[in-house]
């Protein structure tokens, strides 16, 4: 080897002079790996970034060989698939990693947001990564909606038809909207046509595009990942090297990190997957497996569990809770009369609430709750101006905040269980308590983190 | 398989605190039956009750008459005793009668049952096919306990007998009458067999039980493989998880 270095270089080191001579291949790898410098002391909750682009592009290659054999067609689609679990060699195995597959996208997705939610992982100067992050999310609903309707069984079908109908609500346009969406007057072959595109064009390339921008603010020389700490390692560097102190690169440390990671989340995944891999109706739902009927309504229509928290919103949303909404906003005009500020400020203020309130008596509940389901997912965008905590950190953040999370995960999965389970009018009540609760988490957040009790943070990571 | 139980109901338990999302059931309690798809002399005799007695009205088109050699027979043992509608062994279990006709005849088209199990559920099925009763009221004569109303006639009666609804009073476990918020004695729907058919009540649970079964496996023909596969796949996955977590430790080695 020396002897070849020395007289003439190795094949495959001169075919990489070759390409980096022409393309930025060294300084790619040391600007994203080998150059990276993150914070030392990524926990637990740092895994779930790493994995949730393992899963992407599991289900980008295992969508690949299903789109080879399933056909989108209404009168093929329910016995291809069926046919890509009997005949397909592989077939049950690939359909298998890619239906699993979904399930774990929205558990990793809802982890790594939790995270952010730990650690202020959204403040400044991360407020670009976290918006793209919330188009992620929102790419992703779009993505996993259109493609739990071409197996085309009674759930598809008719949770297709329900989400679709619910842009009919919207006044004027709805029904025309609705319509256009479909290219049908009810779901049918057409609709499930474009979702197949778009389900296998369109979204997975809105989805790379923006995990590439999502990784490049990421990696960007003023912003760099946060860490439990939620301090910033850029305000210590080494002078002479110019590298923060509390820093290791990304690779090898934590490259083997993640792929450890990775390891024990395949392994969780395969026990799902070989030996249970409908989890008992919340990953496969049971009713899917009766062929989509436009004729025969189910009696009881239910998303797929990591959409039933909204799903559940949108419930909840009945002419009762458009009272509480509307003594909401009138405490919101209040507080903008009583607050200090300009003139122009309070008008705001007030404007928008006389809006709110005329919307209140217009619209009817159910339009209401469109919105509300709508705005229940929109509103993590605001985040980064809502937390006006000194600091980003939960462990430096006093009780106020740890309770208010605390509640919000609690809304959050009482909410999703919820949605799964058929309506009865106590199960409404607490989905109307656990919507307001929802919602008071965010929209109080500039109040509570304002005045909560914080911790000083340390100078370096602990 | 008692530790893949174990796995299983980790992940369960892990994924599903709560009650599970159960398939629409109407009315009446289900009765719990654990299927067993390892068992093949049961799947061979629940294929034939299947063909036998299901296979006129309701398809299979999604299996293919082949697909029986999972079950230990050959193709002659499939062609003699299964097949008898189909000219070759790789054609599906379709039936002769047209979607059309069944409507006229019917008013409804009798639902595919390749993968019924996987919709309904094993003891729904289960219950199902053991709870016809006579119902006079009805346009077949028969109603149902689980499906009231079935437009399917009790295809097994000769087997099974005839059963009528009885209301009884219902009893704690000691004897003790149960009674209802208003006081009122609760009373229980219970069938009764007054005509006997050919087979006893424990012969015919035993047949229905292998019909079943035989609808579970064909639900998921490759579920036995996909378990198998799942336990070396586990283990390959857990020499990596040991291997990575001493890789990560030796670089990790100086990071203080």
């Amino acid at each position: 080897m020396a002897n070849a270095t020395t007289t003439k270089a190795h094949w495959a080191l001169r075919l990489f002079e070759w390409v980096d001579s022409r393309f930025p291949l060294s300084d790619l790898w040391k600007e994203h790996l080998s150059e990276y410098y993150a914070p030392k002391n990524f926990n637990f909750w740092y895994y779930f970034g790493s994995l949730s682009l393992l899963v992407l592009v599991l289900q980008i290659i295992t969508g690949i060989f299903l789109t080879m054999n399933y056909k989108p067609d209404a009168t093929l689609a329910f016995a291809s698939v069926e046919y890509i679990m009997r005949e397909v060699p592989w077939g049950w195995l690939i359909r298998y990693l890619h239906s699993t597959g979904a399930s774990a996208f929205f558990i990793c997705v809802y982890l790594h947001m939790f995270r952010a939610l730990l650690y202020g992982s959204y403040r400044k100067p991360r407020e670009l990564l976290w918006l793209v992050g919330v188009l992620i999310f929102l790419s992703l609903m779009a993505e996993a909606f259109f493609g739990y309707l071409l197996p085309w069984g009674q759930m598809s079908y008719w949770g297709a038809q329900v989400i679709v109908n619910l842009f009919g609500a919207i006044p004027f346009v709805g029904e025309d909207l609705a319509i256009w969406i479909r290219g049908d007057y009810v779901v049918s072959d057409a609709t499930l046509n474009r979702f197949f595109a778009l389900h296998v064009a369109a979204l997975p390339l809105v989805l790379l595009g923006l995990v590439a921008v999502h990784i490049l603010a990421l990696h960007d020389k003023h912003v760099g990942s946060n860490n439990p700490d939620g301090i910033e390692i850029k305000a210590n560097k080494d002078p002479g090297t110019g590298i923060p102190r509390d820093a290791i690169p990304f690779h090898p440390y934590y490259t083997v990190k993640d792929i450890f990671g990775a390891m024990v989340f395949l392994l969780v995944f395969s026990v799902i997957m070989f030996f249970a891999p409908e989890v008992g109706g919340y990953f496969l739902e049971h009713n899917n497996f009766f062929p989509a009927d436009p004729l025969k309504t189910p009696p009881h229509i239910a998303p797929v569990w990591y959409f039933t928290p909204y799903y559940s919103v949108l419930r909840a949303t009945t002419d009762e809770l458009k009272w509480v909404i509307g003594v909401a906003v009138v405490l919101f005009m209040l507080w903008g009369l009583v607050r200090r500020g300009g003139n122009t400020t309070r008008m705001l203020l007030l404007g928008t609430g006389a809006v709110l309130l005329a919307l209140l008596v217009v619209l009817e509940a159910k339009v209401w709750g469109v919105l509300l389901m709508g705005a229940s997912v929109v509103i993590f965008a605001f985040l980064p101006w809502l937390d006006r905590s000194p600091v980003k950190s939960i462990r430096y953040k006093g009780w106020m905040y740890k309770l208010a999370l605390t509640v919000f995960v609690i809304a959050f999965i009482v909410l999703g269980y919820l949605g799964m389970q058929v309506p009865t009018p106590t199960a409404t009540r607490i989905a109307q308590v656990s919507t307001v609760a929802y919602f008071a988490f965010f929209l109080l957040m500039p109040w509570y983190t304002g005045i909560d009790k914080t911790k000083p943070p340390p100078e370096r990571l602990t | 398989m008692n530790v893949k139980r174990i796995l299983v109901a980790v992940a369960a338990a892990a994924l599903a605190a709560g009650a599970a999302p159960a398939p629409a059931a109407e009315g009446a309690k289900l009765d719990d039956v654990e299927v067993n798809v390892t068992d093949v002399a049961s799947l061979q005799s629940g294929a034939r009750t299947f063909v036998n007695y299901c296979l006129n009205c309701h398809s299979a088109s999604l299996v293919r008459y082949n697909a029986l050699r999972q079950l230990d027979l050959t193709d002659e043992q499939i062609k003699d005793n299964l097949m008898f509608t189909a000219e070759k062994i790789g054609m599906p279990m379709d039936i002769a009668m047209r979607p059309r006709d069944a409507k006229a005849w019917f008013a409804t088209v009798p639902p595919d049952l390749s993968v019924i199990a996987r919709a309904r559920g094993a003891d729904w099925l289960y219950t199902y096919l053991r709870t016809f009763y006579r119902d006079a009221s009805t346009p077949t004569g028969w109603s149902n306990l689980v499906y009231t109303s079935p437009v399917m006639p009790h295809v097994l009666w000769k087997l099974q007998g005839e059963q009528v609804l009885k209301e009884v009073p219902a009893t704690t476990r000691d004897g003790r009458p149960v009674v209802d918020e208003h006081g009122q004695p609760r009373k229980l729907a219970k069938l009764e067999l007054t005509v006997p058919g050919r087979q006893s009540t424990a012969e015919y649970d035993k047949t229905v039980y292998d019909l079943v079964n035989f609808l579970v496996w064909m639900g998921e023909p490759n579920q036995l493989e996909r378990k198998r596969l799942g336990v070396w796949v586990l283990f390959g996955l857990a020499v990596l998880v040991f291997l990575t977590y001493f890789l990560k430790r030796a670089y990790w080695k100086n990071v203080h």
